[in-house]
């Protein structure tokens, strides 16, 4: 193919957009509307996620070694819990530092009238868990580790963060579904209209001769640039939007900040950012597509 | 150059729109095809086109056995043939220059030669000083030579014109007959699907009369023939 010819399709691709101006927004306010509902639907559970994730990170299963062990069998035991899968990271305390926390925290002065310390047997480690789901699979490995006395978890912690992030799991991709629906159903209307705005048109090509690709490329062409701007205004919107409201929400419930971290809007953008471009270009694509593929038989 | 062996098309209802037609038709000939509503006139043009394909027969047009094309190869065939149509079928987003542009953009030929070529073709059909208009800025008989313009902008060896003067009124219609006639005299071949009677009387030229997709008449310097 000749480049003036590629420059001339990709030119019409772009002129075809101001020709049925009307055409071009409902489509690209089609687009929109769905991918501002991802946006904001995204948003949302990606910060309900992280809240989770951020209290999951506080659970730790504690574990105390039976009396008289050594200083290198706990070392030991400290390198094989590191290597496990599920562990994040692990936190040694020792007698002295468990016996320190606990006279600041609860005796303060009474604690003059103990020599020794009471907690000699106290040196623990603090697991961390990447994710709460693993702590029983972690526990069960624990119980049987030799030099292990006891293993105190949080089960009704670990299991009640599991049980909700399971849920918002199963509703974020049940919401996905429902939305693809609805997003399938508009784009479906918005691609008729395209075909009656178009039949005539890919006629008259197709009887002067031209090949599909020469038909094709500027629909094409079009239709992704649609879904490019169909994809950036809403960014836009859900960008403004989080900002606000995350800034609005910290600001008048302060109270709410020290409980709960939300992502910041670039995090947020990190991962929404592609996928909605990468959605409303591709349903451009494919609209544009299936929309002359049907007429180009002639 | 074009010709039509046994050709017969059935649809999937009704009776048949073509039935065992043979037609040969040499380099540089002058035809028109006539007949009523129904006679199979349509039917022909969209096979010679090759936007239908024939139930038996053999059709070659250009050297080419249509039947045998395979769906790639369509478009290189169809830029041979230049087709004008009774509703002219112009891109009505796009000025002149550009509707008869876009049949040399097709056929990818470059922009320094389509500035040159649009309007001389356009010079032809005597829209020289209308390049910048739009179809609908334009009379029937204007718009219709803008088609002819686009049909013959590429030079093809034949023109299609199915009813070219359906949507117009007397005088127009002489005078795309007229340009029609002249351009089969610089020597391409002239394919005019018509039920125009005063037309087809007036110009003596080979007359191939349908009906009920059978050629009942083929008349070298002939007359509009009415349904036998």
């Amino acid at each position: 193919m000749r480049f003036s010819t590629l420059l001339y399709t990709i030119k019409q691709g772009f002129t075809n957009i101001t020709r049925n101006k009307w055409y071009s927004l409902a489509s690209i306010a089609t687009i929109s509307a769905c991918l501002f509902l991802f946006g904001i639907f995204y948003s949302v559970v990606a910060n309900f996620q992280y809240i989770l994730k951020t209290a999951q990170n506080g659970v730790a299963v504690t574990v105390f070694f039976d009396e008289g062990i050594s200083e290198e069998r706990i070392a030991q035991i400290g390198n094989e819990i590191s290597q496990r899968s599920e562990v994040d990271h692990i936190n040694y305390i020792s007698a002295d530092e468990a016996w320190n926390s606990f006279k600041d925290e609860y005796l303060g002065e009474y604690a003059d009238g103990f020599t020794e310390n009471p907690l000699a047997d106290s040196a623990n480690y603090e697991i961390y868990i990447k994710d709460v789901s693993m702590q029983a699979n972690l526990v069960s490995y624990l119980e049987n580790v030799e030099g292990i006395r006891m293993v105190n978890q949080s089960e009704v912690t670990a299991n009640t963060l599991d049980g909700i992030n399971r849920l918002v799991g199963y509703v974020a991709i049940g919401i996905i579904v429902l939305l693809l629906f609805v997003s399938v159903f508009l784009i479906g209307n918005t691609v008729t209209i395209g075909i009656s705005v178009r039949k005539e048109e890919i006629n008259i090509m197709k009887y002067i001769g031209a090949t599909d690709f020469f038909v094709r490329f500027p629909f094409v062409i079009e239709g992704m640039i649609i879904g490019l701007i169909g994809s950036v205004v809403p960014l836009g919107v859900v960008y403004l939007i989080y900002n606000n409201v995350i800034g609005f929400v910290l600001n008048k419930f302060t109270v709410l900040s020290s409980i709960l971290n939300f992502l910041t809007v670039q995090e947020v953008f990190h991962v929404l950012l592609p996928i909605s471009l990468v959605i409303g270009v591709g349903i451009g694509f494919v609209g544009s597509f299936i929309t002359v593929r049907k007429h180009i038989r002639v | 150059m074009i010709t039509l062996d046994h050709v017969s098309k059935s649809y999937s209802t009704g009776a048949p729109a073509l039935n065992d037609v043979s037609i040969h038709i040499e380099p540089g000939e002058f035809v028109f095809i006539v007949g009523d509503s129904g006679s199979g006139k349509s039917t022909l043009i969209k096979l010679l086109l090759r936007e239908l394909l024939p139930t038996s027969g053999t059709i070659t047009v250009n050297g080419t056995n249509v039947g045998k094309l395979k769906h790639r190869q369509i478009p290189k065939f169809r830029r041979k043939i230049g087709v004008v149509f009774q509703d002219f079928r112009l891109l009505m987003d796009r000025n002149v220059y550009e509707n008869v542009a876009f049949a040399q953009r097709v056929v990818q030929v470059p922009n320094k030669q389509i500035r040159k070529n649009v309007p001389s073709i356009l010079a032809v059909v005597g829209l020289a000083g209308k390049y910048k208009a739009r179809p609908k800025q334009l009379s029937g008989g204007e718009q219709q030579r803008v088609a002819v313009a686009r049909a013959l902008v590429n030079e093809p060896p034949i023109l299609l014109a199915d009813e070219p003067t359906g949507n117009l009124d007397p005088k127009n219609s002489q005078e795309i007959m007229k340009l029609l006639e002249e351009i089969n005299e610089k020597g391409t071949t002239v394919l005019v699907v018509t039920h125009n009677r005063e037309i087809v009387n007036a110009m003596k030229k080979r007359v191939i009369t349908m009906s009920q997709g059978v050629v009942v008449s083929d008349q070298k310097e002939g007359s509009y023939i009415d349904e036998i």
